[in-house]
């Protein structure tokens, strides 16, 4: 029997599934719901100063779809609750009491003063929540107001409110990432030195869903005029997970717990964010799609995986994967894979074939004695993989590496070695080039 | 005998002829379309008697661009909309179908065809008008699926035709004689009408060749002549005189299609058909939705060597169609001059011949349809000599050329064809391109 349960900077929850800061829990009605349904926390969505913030009648939402209507990006440019903050904080208290095994996090964003923040956090201490998360991602609408993304943008600035809510605060405190910088580790380093407990990343990311072209205007759009918005769902996870690794994996923030979101959909997609050293996963987009109930599908999948690894527990296998993300540098060139069609599962669809053919290395047959026929020509094979990427029939089309001491048809050189591009007598800057080997080694 | 019209009521007979395969909803033709792997070299496409780019036009509808999908298939197919109704395409297109190879489910190319024909003929989408005029003339013969395809295609080369049709509506078995829960909404008539809209055609109804003029009087008033009379007669049971209630299924169908209210029909309560191609399933399931009790086709051969697909078989049995395999007539029974049943007999098959078994078994009937094809009368073309024929039809090379010089001939009446609408467009497709490059070689020389 595995546990699922975690300790996230000393946040206890049943497992590590916990909704985002989002319309779904924006009050105690979803919440409820969303804590029956067997989620394990939940952070509760942004809580700013009174009056509070007025949302758009027009449409809030936009999405990419995908075959079949699947949500595969979603966007939003709905902003913090738009309703009291007493209202939040009396229903915040009377769920934690209600529901004291799951984990209740309070999403914050006041101005960029000291006393706000310090106000706040007095407030919100009194509903007993676990712990505050706060909000320097938000894209639209708040950034504007100097508040959200345009505070998230500047290391300094998160640096500074981390440290002012460290002070102000027995709390844990997250801080939490957008994915609108250049390079991600900044704010990461700034929250660090400012004392946070951990990050959560990613918030969403600045998109313009689509354009209507009767309208000609951002599509969706209120009386004709668009803005941009956050995107989020299936689509960001790749940027997500790329984000968290960098985190992880960067020497100045190693070990800093990392709250993952972006995308998460399965069991699965949680299993790769935590691989990557996520300690717990949010989740938003794929609730807002299907509702509650797909923690159940997340439970069941994670612990099942875990059973098959043999893993006991979540934190046995968090962060397994970092140690294994690199830099391009350190691949070895010597290391060959060829792709292989599986001729029984091979449905003659050609896709591989057009788009070897056309787009990159002629390595993939198109007929053999006059009948279609899809063949890897391996005297021309890269092993780039989009012949694998484009086939429609999965595991049809594998790559496997050339076994050491090979010689690799295309290039007519021996398999098995190990340089790097550091290496590599191609490099200009390298200090100590290696030949590749020779059929003797 | 007991055969009367009104069996059932209008509703019901509505309710029963209604679309087959109807319309797709627009959300229902994304999904289908996406469905579409959009195969290199696409097996599909090979498949297609008239080569519609389909991977091509299945794009464009899932693009939301159903007008150009139209116009992808109508380029190719001129009759698209109606080939979207009747093509077996479970042997064509869908057949291939990388899908139904690896899943046993087809993309559904042909109701997707349907939707984007639809929209374009719903829009008003006319793509194609006549082109400049070359000042040659050409008759073509017959204004069926060949007959059509070829015109409209010399129609937009530029050419002015010269169309000659016996019968008093244009369309031949599109209009007379595909079933008519095929061709619901008078599409037939429509898609005539699309055709001679590009210009540049005129019809002349109720003349036909060897009555009203010889193939000869063509060849001298015209650059070039198409034949696509289709095929005038039918084979007989050989089975002597036949009683009242043996009835040919291509004349009913005929009647069928043209009937003002489905309610005239005069219809057996135990129907026997002889046959086992298209002809034979569209008037057996007809039968049965005109309110026949009983149907049974009753076929020489094993139900793989019918002409009709398995999926027309499966139509005729989901409508409460039996079908009997190994049976042939034997003798028609009669009672006072009609039909009171028919005597079959088994038979088997050794190395490809049919040989009786010995047995036989009765089947009482009050109608009996003749579904066992149709032949080329020689009056079809003027009983004139000098067109080499073939097993009874007329010989034409691969651009559809006959052993006359000028005279060109596709469709039903040809040698060698698929007795299928697509593959008459097809034909009428190719010979206007021989013929245009036949009068510009003669232009240039």
């Amino acid at each position: 029997m595995v546990d699922l349960s975690v300790d996230f900077v000393g946040i206890k929850s049943p497992n590590p599934f916990w909704l985002a800061s989002a319309p779904p829990t924006d009050k105690a009605y979803n919440v409820i719901r969303a804590f029956k349904a067997g989620w394990g926390g939940v952070v509760w969505k942004t809580l700013g100063e009174d009056p509070p913030v007025v949302n758009v009648s027009g449409p809030r939402y936009g999405a990419i779809h995908a075959s079949d209507r699947r949500v595969i990006g979603f966007n939003n440019i709905e902003l913090i609750t738009d309703r009291p903050l007493e209202v939040n904080l009396q229903e915040i208290k009377q769920v934690k009491r209600d529901w004291k095994d799951r984990a209740m996090i309070v999403s914050l964003m006041v101005p960029c003063e000291e006393r706000n923040w310090a106000a706040i956090l007095k407030r919100v201490e009194e509903t007993e929540a676990d712990g505050v998360e706060l909000n320097f991602g938000c894209p639209h609408g708040m950034s504007e107001r100097g508040m959200g993304a345009a505070v998230g943008q500047v290391p300094e600035y998160v640096e500074m409110v981390a440290r002012w809510c460290k002070q102000h605060t027995r709390m844990p405190v997250i801080v939490k990432l957008t994915p609108n910088v250049g390079d991600i580790r900044k704010p990461a380093e700034a929250a660090k030195r400012g004392g946070a407990d951990a990050v959560s990343l990613i918030n969403t990311v600045n998109s313009i869903m689509g354009v209507d072209l009767d309208a000609m205007s951002p599509w969706p759009h209120t009386e004709g005029k668009g803005t941009h918005g956050g995107m989020c769902g299936a689509a960001v996870k790749p940027i997500a997970l790329n984000m968290v690794a960098e985190i992880a994996r960067s020497e100045a923030t190693r070990g800093l717990p990392i709250s993952g979101i972006g995308g998460i959909e399965t069991w699965k997609d949680a299993a790769e964010f935590m691989a990557l050293g996520a300690g717990t996963v949010q989740v938003c987009t794929a609730a807002m799609v299907y509702g509650f109930k797909i923690v159940e599908e997340m439970k069941s999948g994670l612990a099942r995986f875990m059973e098959d690894k043999g893993y006991s527990r979540v934190s046995d296998f968090v962060g397994k994967a970092v140690p294994n993300v690199t830099d391009w540098q350190h691949l070895n060139l010597d290391y060959v894979v060829k792709a292989e069609i599986d001729q029984d599962l091979c449905i003659k669809c050609g896709r591989c074939h057009i788009a070897c053919e056309d787009t990159s290395h002629q390595a993939i047959t198109k007929e053999k004695d006059g009948a279609r026929h899809f063949e890897v020509i391996e005297e021309e094979c890269v092993g780039c993989n989009l012949c694998a990427v484009v086939c429609p029939v999965e595991n049809c089309i594998t790559l496997s590496p050339l076994p050491k001491g090979a010689v690799d048809p295309r290039t007519g050189t021996p398999v098995g070695g190990t340089r790097t591009w550091k290496e590599h007598p191609n490099n200009p800057m390298a200090k100590n080039p290696r030949p590749a080997l020779t059929a003797a080694e | 005998m007991d055969i009367k019209a009104g069996r059932l009521s209008a509703d019901q007979l509505r309710a029963n002829f209604c679309d087959l395969a109807p319309a797709m909803a627009p959300n229902e033709a994304r999904v289908a379309a996406e469905r579409c792997l959009f195969c290199h070299d696409a097996p599909c496409v090979t498949a297609c008697p008239t080569t519609i780019d389909i991977p091509l036009f299945i794009r464009q509808i899932a693009a939301h661009n159903p007008i150009g999908a139209a116009e992808t298939i109508l380029s190719a197919n001129i009759m698209g909309a109606m080939c979207a109704r009747v093509c077996p395409t479970e042997n064509l297109c869908e057949g291939a179908c990388v899908r139904e190879v690896s899943e046993g489910k087809a993309v559904e190319i042909g109701r997707l065809q349907r939707h984007a024909t639809d929209a374009a003929y719903g829009a008003g989408k006319q793509f194609f008008r006549a082109g400049p005029a070359t000042g040659k003339r050409i008759a073509v013969v017959g204004a069926g699926p060949a007959g059509l395809s070829c015109a409209h295609r010399l129609a937009v080369l530029g050419h002015a035709v010269t169309l000659y049709e016996a019968r008093e509506k244009a369309g031949g078995l599109n209009e007379y004689g595909i079933a008519a829960y095929k061709a619901s909404d008078s599409i037939a008539a429509r898609e005539v009408e699309y055709i001679l809209a590009v210009g540049g055609i005129s019809v002349v109804h109720g003349k036909r060749l060897g009555r009203d003029f010889r193939l000869a009087d063509l060849e001298r008033d015209f650059d070039a002549v198409f034949l696509g009379m289709g095929l005038g007669g039918t084979n007989t049971l050989g089975l002597g005189d036949e009683p009242e209630g043996v009835m040919d299924a291509v004349e009913y169908i005929a009647r069928l299609r043209q009937a003002k209210a489905l309610s005239d029909l005069p219809i057996g309560r135990k129907v026997v058909v002889i046959g086992g191609g298209m002809t034979a399933i569209d008037i057996a399931v007809q039968a049965k939705k005109l309110g026949a009790e009983e149907v049974t086709i009753a076929y020489r051969r094993g139900r793989k060597a019918m002409p009709a697909s398995d999926y027309e078989q499966e139509v005729a049995q989901i409508a409460g169609v039996t079908i009997r395999e190994y049976q042939r007539p034997k003798t028609l029974l009669a009672a006072g001059g009609k039909l009171a049943g028919v005597e079959l007999e088994y038979v088997t098959e050794r190395e490809g011949k049919l040989v009786p078994s010995g047995e036989t078994t009765m089947l009482a009937c009050d109608q009996l349809f003749k579904a066992i094809g149709q032949t080329l009368l020689p009056e079809d073309f003027g009983g004139e000599g000098g067109l080499q024929m073939k097993s009874g039809k007329i010989l034409v090379d691969s651009a559809r050329r006959t052993s006359r010089p000028k005279v060109f001939a596709g469709g039903d009446c040809v040698f060698g064809g698929q007795d299928l609408t697509v593959s008459a467009v097809e034909d009428g497709k190719m010979a206007a391109q021989a013929i245009d490059s036949m009068l510009k070689a003669a232009k240039a020389a």
